[in-house]
C-alpha cells in the first residue's frame, strides 16, 4: 500500500465518518439527557428528502439544509411529545418516527417530482460543493504534509467542517458549562434536577431539539454533499452505526470522535479492497462490514471496560406519585 | 312482476360485467415500485403500451413488503384476474406454492425460471448484452482499466460482471476490470453513497469508465463518474439522459417487451421457458442523442458486428449462473 493510497482511504474515511459523527453526536445529546433515541435514521432521512426536494426546487442548497433541520426538527419535537410530555416508551416512538420517514419521504417525493421517489439531480447552487483551504494548492508540493493538507484535510465540503467542530464544542457545552452539568444531572437523577428548581422538561427538550439539528445536518449532508439528490433508504443504517458507535464511545464527545472515524475507516477499507489477505488468511468483504457491529457487541458485554448508559435513560420522569 | 323482471336482468348485467371486468390480466410489482426508473417502470412501460393501443385494461399493485408476495398473488388468481404476471425473480418461492392450486389461471415471471405446466418464465441474457457494454467500455478507455459496481452480491449480478468482462477482454486482452459489490444485503439496492465511494476508490485505481449494476446505488455510481469527470454506464432502463455526455450508454433489459409480449397474448399465452437475448430483442445497447458524441462510427460498427455474431451464434457469452464461474473474473 503506498502513501497515496493511503491518503485515498483516509480521505473516504472523513467522508464517511462525517454523517456517522454527526447522528453520533445529535445521539449524544438525546441520550445524556435520558432520553434514549433510536429514531436517528429517520431523522436523518427526513433530513435527506427535504433537504433535497427544497435545494431541487429552489435551487438553493442553504435554503434546503433549513429545510431538512426543520424536517428532522419536527420529527424530534414529536419524538419528544411521545416521550417527555406523554410519558411514552421512548425506544417505540424512536421505531415509529423510522417507519414514518421511510414511508413518508419516498410517498412525498412520489407525488412532488413523480420520479419514483426519488428527487431531481440537483445541479449548480444546489448542492454543497468542495470547500479549498488556503494554501491548500501552494502547500501540495511540501513532502508527507503537502498532500495529507491538500488532499485529506482540504476539499470537503462545509458540512464536514461543522462536523468535527461539533466534537469540541460538545465537549465544551457538556463539561464546562452549567447547561452542560444540568443536562448531563438530567440523564442520571432527574429528580435531584426537579429538587433544584430546574425544569427537566424543559432541558430534556433542548437536548431533544439539539439532537434533531445535528440530525438535520447529518441527512443533508447525505443528499446535498456527498450525493446530489435523494434516493429512498438512502440513510442505510447509518443511523444504527451511530448508535453502534456511541455505545462504543460510551456516550463522550471524543471518544465518539474516533469511534465514528474507525468505523468509516472500516468501510473506507471494505470498500477500496473485496477481499484482504493478511498472510494466508483472507478476510472476505462482509466480516469488514459486520466488524462495527461485533465490536459494538464486544463493548457491550464488558470485555473492553464498562459501557454504562445515563442511569435514567429510557424512563420519563414522573414529579410525583 | 315487472319489477322482478328488471331485478334479474340487473343482477344479469352485473354479473356479466363482473365477468368482463375477471378476466383483465395483472401485474404485481416488486418492492423496487413501480416507478423505480429502472427494472419496474420498465414492466409498467409495456403494460401501458399495450393498454394504449389495444384500449385494454390491467389492474396491478406494488408491494410494500416481502410477507405481502403470496397474498397478492392468491388475490388476484381468486378474483379471475388472467394472466397474472410478477416482476422480479423474488416471486419464484410464492408463485411455486400458488400455481398449482389455480390450475386455469396462467401466470407469467420475470427474470426467474419456475417449472409449473401454467406458468411463463421469462428471463434475459444480461451477459450478452452486458458483453456489447463491456466492448464499447474497452474501447471508450484510454486507461486500459475499467469498473464495474454490483449491488446486492447475488450470481444475477455476477453474471452482469462476467459477461461485461468477457466483452472488455475481446476488445483489449490486457486491460484490467475492477469489480466491486455493494454488500450483500438489500440495503445495497439503494446505497448510493456507497455507490459514489466505490466509484472514487474505482478512479483512485485508474478506471475511467464505471458499469453499475446496482439498482438505486447506481444513482451514485452515475453521479459521481459525471462529478469526476469520468464515463459510466447505464443498466436496465435506458439511462444516457441522467447526465448528457457523460454516460457512455446504458444496458437495456427490454422488461417492456416482455410484458407487452405477455399481455398480447392474453388469456392464451404459451407457457413454459422463454429466453430474451440479443436475437429476440430482449437486451440490447443504448444509443440516443445523449450519447451519440460519445460513440463513434467505428465504435458502433465493432459492436453491432458483434451484435450480430451474438444472435448468430458464432459468439457464445458466458453465462455465470449455469456453472457458478467466470473464466475471465475472479470473484
Amino acid at each position: 500500500m503506498d502513501f497515496d493510497t493511503i491518503i485515498q482511504v483516509l480521505d473516504s474515511t472523513v467522508r464517511l465518518a462525517t454523517p456517522l459523527l454527526l447522528a453520533c453526536l445529535a445521539g449524544l445529546y438525546s441520550e445524556r439527557s435520558g432520553i434514549f433515541d433510536i429514531g436517528l435514521e429517520g431523522k436523518m432521512l427526513a433530513a435527506a428528502f427535504f433537504s433535497a426536494a427544497l435545494a431541487a426546487i429552489t435551487g438553493s442548497v442553504w435554503l434546503g439544509l433549513l429545510a431538512g433541520i426543520a424536517a428532522s426538527l419536527t420529527l424530534s419535537l414529536l419524538h419528544g411529545l411521545a416521550s417527555i410530555t406523554f410519558r411514552g416508551n421512548q425506544l417505540i416512538s424512536g421505531v415509529a418516527i423510522n417507519f414514518l420517514a421511510a414511508g413518508m419521504t419516498v410517498l412525498i417525493a412520489q407525488d412532488w417530482f413523480q420520479q419514483g421517489g426519488r428527487t431531481p439531480a440537483l445541479i449548480g447552487a444546489g448542492r454543497f460543493t468542495p470547500v479549498e483551504l488556503p494554501l491548500a494548492q501552494t502547500l501540495s508540493g511540501v513532502p508527507v504534509l503537502g498532500p495529507v493538507y491538500a488532499e485529506l484535510i482540504s476539499g470537503h465540503s462545509i458540512l464536514v467542517y461543522v462536523a468535527f467542530l461539533a466534537v469540541p464544542a460538545t465537549w465544551w457545552l457538556l463539561f464546562r458549562t452549567r447547561f452542560g452539568l444540568r443536562l448531563r444531572a438530567v440523564g442520571e437523577n432527574p429528580a435531584a434536577v426537579d429538587t433544584a428548581g430546574v425544569s427537566v422538561i424543559g432541558l430534556r427538550y433542548a437536548a431533544v431539539m439539539i439532537c434533531g439539528v445535528l440530525c438535520g445536518i447529518a441527512g443533508a449532508y447525505l443528499a446535498t454533499a456527498l450525493q446530489a439528490g435523494f434516493v429512498k433508504d438512502m440513510t442505510a443504517g447509518r443511523g444504527f452505526i451511530a448508535l453502534a458507535a456511541l455505545i462504543f464511545a460510551k456516550w463522550r464527545p471524543w471518544q465518539a470522535m474516533w469511534a465514528c472515524l474507525l468505523f468509516g475507516l472500516l468501510q473506507a477499507i471494505a470498500l477500496r479492497y473485496q477481499n484482504i489477505d493478511l498472510g494466508g488468511i483472507s478476510i472476505p468483504v462482509q466480516a469488514m462490514d459486520a466488524l462495527p457491529y461485533i465490536l459494538t457487541v464486544v463493548i457491550l458485554a464488558g470485555f473492553v471496560g464498562k459501557a454504562i448508559p445515563p442511569r435514567a435513560g429510557g424512563e420519563p420522569y414522573v414529579k410525583e406519585r | 312482476m315487472t319489477f322482478m323482471k328488471s331485478l334479474a336482468g340487473a343482477a344479469a348485467t352485473v354479473a356479466l360485467t363482473a365477468v368482463a371486468a375477471l378476466a383483465e390480466p395483472a401485474l404485481i410489482f416488486d418492492l423496487g415500485g413501480k416507478f423505480d426508473k429502472s427494472f419496474n417502470e420498465a414492466a409498467f412501460n409495456g403494460a401501458k403500451r399495450w393498454a394504449e393501443e389495444t384500449g385494454g385494461k390491467f389492474r396491478d399493485i406494488e408491494l410494500q413488503s416481502e410477507a405481502q408476495r403470496e397474498q397478492a398473488l392468491r388475490r388476484f388468481a381468486e378474483s379471475g384476474a388472467n394472466p397474472v404476471i410478477m416482476v422480479g425473480f423474488a416471486f419464484a418461492d410464492a408463485l411455486s406454492q400458488v400455481a398449482d392450486d389455480y390450475p386455469d389461471t396462467k401466470f407469467a415471471i420475470i427474470d426467474m425460471v419456475v417449472d409449473k405446466p401454467n406458468v411463463r418464465s421469462v428471463v434475459f441474457n444480461e451477459h450478452e448484452g452486458s458483453y456489447l457494454v463491456g466492448m464499447l467500455a474497452a474501447m471508450a478507455s484510454k486507461t486500459g482499466t475499467v469498473g464495474f459496481i454490483g449491488g446486492m452480491d447475488i450470481p444475477l449480478i455476477r453474471k452482469f460482471a462476467c459477461g461485461y468482462a468477457e466483452g472488455v477482454k475481446a476488445v483489449n486482452p490486457d486491460a484490467r476490470i475492477i469489480v466491486n459489490m455493494t454488500g450483500t444485503t438489500p440495503a445495497a439496492w439503494n446505497d448510493p453513497v456507497k455507490g459514489s465511494e466505490l466509484t472514487k476508490a474505482q478512479i483512485a485505481q485508474g478506471a475511467d469508465v464505471v458499469y453499475a449494476a446496482a439498482g438505486g446505488t447506481g444513482v451514485g455510481v452515475l453521479q459521481t463518474a459525471a462529478d469526476e469527470g469520468i464515463l459510466s454506464i447505464g443498466v436496465d432502463s435506458n439511462q444516457n439522459y441522467m447526465h448528457p455526455g457523460k454516460v457512455l450508454t446504458s444496458m437495456m433489459k427490454r422488461v417492456d417487451n416482455a410484458v407487452y409480449d405477455v399481455l398480447k397474448q392474453g388469456e392464451n399465452m404459451e407457457t413454459g421457458l422463454h429466453v430474451m437475448g440479443l436475437a429476440n430483442g430482449g437486451v440490447d445497447y443504448a444509443l440516443d442523442e445523449y450519447n451519440a458524441p460519445l460513440i463513434t462510427d467505428e465504435m458502433k460498427a465493432k459492436v453491432d458486428e458483434a451484435k450480430a455474431k451474438i444472435a448468430a451464434g458464432e459468439i457464445k457469452v458466458h453465462d455465470y449462473m449455469t456453472d457458478d464461474t467466470c473464466p475471465v473474473l475472479q470473484f
